[in-house]
């Protein structure tokens, strides 16, 4: 029996997904004759057979991600197939170390050549700084993992891996910087499920819940699971998912998140909706909602603060004229978050806003958005208290440097000279960018918005 | 080689990736503009086509399923499109760094014009100032490449708005918004200069689309 592996398709790739079988079990294969196709980042390849006989089994089924060198099928000489896959052999054990007949593989010895010219963009990571001889012993590692260990100075054959399949993680590389020992440390060979969350990192804050995706443990780069422990389904995540980890965790690493909360006194504007309301879905068609009262004194503190309507380019803050404001909007029954952005938000009164916000929710659900309604956004909004949440800590959504988010409008006794009145509250929570933005300024900011909606003067 | 339609194109690059395998042929770098297409990768979803099928073919689009890497991309007038056929083992077998190289050869390319271009952490392409002006889909067979890069020239963006292109919510450029005056001919230039600096290649004199598949 040979064993189909998945093959190994350059240095920085750890993992590739199988797209297509080009042979069936049972199929006669010839040594070098295409047998299956996979998928690695923009690039398809045919993987020929690596041996002549007969497919045997498919161990790895179309449509599933695994690391290189997990075995993926098996060639043999022909006779009775395997048609049953024993579930303890689709769970590929942690990958062996590549072949040492993988020695043409030609090691990267040297940064590509450059041009003389001088490029905007740095070369390529040097990655002929890391030797092979780390990478053949230490299994995949990841792009990160390399580039930590380089700058760190920490030399991986000396780092115990915690990761799947004894994989150097991130954590790894840090801790062994500190000189701390592993918290975490199954035998490299573990045969036990890794079923394991990721050795808890820093606990993340409560996720908002329009952000479920920032409560992710910085293992982003960890493949898809070998080892499906029992009683559990293994789904792949969609295109739209991935991208959302990406970008939550991508935020998180990137800007230094606040969130400061204030309680705003929505009676006024409680009033005039409730008044306004029934007129409002007659003429227009569409219900009144708190929204856009708050978009509207959004839209005013930003004028007032520019800075919190701004984005950080390097050492350049750019301050952005326009005031484009993106709206979260779940998509339904949490199958992700897309964030549609109403442009020249301030030139609009509250039907024009309300409008807009519908519009742009329906089509998000009904995937009916163009490109460029879903970009540009200059801050964003986003509305937890329509899904009951008093008050969250929403992701800044990159590259802005604030969000606004909304918690439900409760009716609650308050005390106003030193007597008790109901009032209509609501807690108002901006995450912001320390890095750019400091507590008093968003404070500030806050009480702009706080001030315009206690005392709504516009007419509806 | 002018403006092919994309279904010739893919019939023409499979012929040169079997000369090639064969060794019969040389490395091979084409150059071709498509009339309007949007281009499925294997990976790509219909959901990432934002217009019905009445729209695009009103439109004068067309749609077809391709074999390279990648999700939904266009294809259009204004783009030049560029596929290598070249057999990696004979440079590295490695598709990240054959990627790599590609973004190189186009951001010295462009530099050339006083673009600064650069790299996007974990997205594949070109990008100049936040936009993707040039877009990266590879086929491997024996570690011969197909398909390859569209840099966006002075294309009507407006027709990306029919897709999410590569799934990304990015949003998309093109180098003539970002000053570069040069003709077609003088960045096609650029390009096999900087491709022959970073694969190490001496230039043949090119040749007409005839006389390579004679």
């Amino acid at each position: 029996m040979t064993d189909v592996v998945m093959p190994q398709m350059g240095e920085s790739i750890v993992e590739g997904t199988l797209t297509k079988w080009l042979k069936q079990p049972g199929d006669h294969v010839e040594r070098d004759e295409p047998l299956f196709e996979i998928s690695t980042d923009k690039v398809d390849s045919e993987i020929p057979a690596p041996a002549t006989g007969v497919l045997k089994e498919i161990l790895i089924q179309e449509g599933t991600t695994v690391a290189i060198n997990t075995v993926v099928g098996r060639i043999g000489e022909g006779g009775e197939v395997v048609t049953e896959i024993p579930a303890t052999l689709s769970v590929a054990a942690p990958p062996p170390p590549p072949a040492p007949a993988d020695a043409q593989v030609t090691p990267v010895v040297a940064p590509l050549p450059m041009a003389a010219t001088a490029s905007a963009e740095p070369p390529p990571p040097p990655e002929a700084t890391v030797p092979l001889a780390a990478a053949t012993d230490l299994g995949p590692l990841s792009p990160l993992v390399r580039r930590m260990a380089r700058e760190l100075s920490v030399d991986l054959s000396q780092v115990q891996g915690t990761g799947a399949g004894g994989r150097i993680t991130k954590q790894d590389v840090e801790r062994h910087a500190a000189g701390a020992p592993p918290t975490a440390a199954p035998p490299p060979a573990a045969q036990a499920p890794v079923a394991a969350p990721a050795p808890a990192a820093v606990a993340p804050p409560p996720p908002a819940p329009s952000a479920p995706a920032a409560a992710k443990p910085a293992a982003s780069v960890a493949p898809v699971p070998r080892t499906a422990p029992p009683n559990t389904r293994v789904e792949a995540m969609s295109t739209m998912r991935q991208k959302i980890a990406e970008h939550m965790v991508f935020s998180k690493r990137t800007s230094a998140h606040v969130t400061t909360v204030h309680k705003v006194d929505m009676t006024k504007v409680a009033k005039l909706r409730e008044k306004a309301k029934g007129a409002f879905q007659e003429r227009y068609g569409f219900s009144l909602t708190y929204l856009p009262f708050v978009l509207r004194a959004t839209c005013d503190a930003l004028r007032a603060f520019p800075i919190v309507n701004a984005s950080i380019d390097g050492t350049n803050v750019l301050y952005h004229h326009d005031i484009k404001l993106g709206i979260a909007v779940a998509l339904d029954g949490g199958n992700g978050l897309i964030v549609p952005v109403i442009k020249n938000a301030d030139e609009r009164n509250i039907v024009g806003i309300q409008r807009a916000v519908v519009d742009l929710a329906g089509r998000a659900r009904s995937k009916q958005l163009k490109p460029d309604e879903v970009q540009g956004g200059t801050f964003s909004i986003t509305n937890f208290g329509s899904f009951g949440s008093v008050f969250a800590t929403p992701v800044i959504n990159q590259p802005q440097v604030a969000i606004l988010g909304i918690g439900s409008v409760e009716k609650t006794p308050v005390v106003i000279d030193d007597a008790i009145a109901i009032r209509s509250i609501a807690y108002l929570a901006l995450t912001f960018d320390h890095r750019l933005i400091d507590g008093a300024l968003a404070d500030q900011f806050c009480q702009k918005i706080k001030s315009v909606l206690e005392n709504w003067s516009e007419p509806v | 080689m002018g403006r092919v339609p994309y279904r010739e194109s893919v019939r023409l690059q499979k012929d040169l990736v079997e000369r090639r395998k064969a060794n019969a042929i040389p490395d091979q770098l084409l150059f071709v503009e498509h009339p309007h297409v949007i281009t499925l990768g294997r990976n790509a979803r219909e959901a990432n086509i934002l217009a019905t099928p009445a729209v695009l073919s009103r439109a004068g689009v067309d749609v077809v399923e391709t074999d390279r890497g990648g999700d939904v991309t266009y294809h259009g007038p204004g783009q030049i499109v560029g596929y290598p056929i070249l057999d990696l083992k004979a440079w590295k077998r490695d598709v990240g760094a054959y990627l790599r190289a590609i973004e190189q050869v186009l951001i010295d390319a462009l530099a050339d014009f006083g673009i600064a271009a650069g790299r996007e952490q974990g997205m594949t392409g070109v990008w100049v100032q936040g936009r993707k002006v040039a877009a990266i889909g590879v086929h491997l067979s024996r570690w011969v490449t197909s398909h390859g890069f569209a840099l966006n020239v002075d294309t009507d963006l407006d027709y990306f708005r029919y897709i999410v292109p590569c799934g990304l919510t990015r949003p998309v450029g093109a180098i003539r918004e970002f000053g570069c005056e040069a003709g077609y001919g003088n960045i096609q230039a650029a390009i096999v200069a900087r491709f022959a600096e970073v694969f190490d290649f001496n230039i043949v004199k090119p040749q007409t689309l005839r006389e390579r598949i004679a």
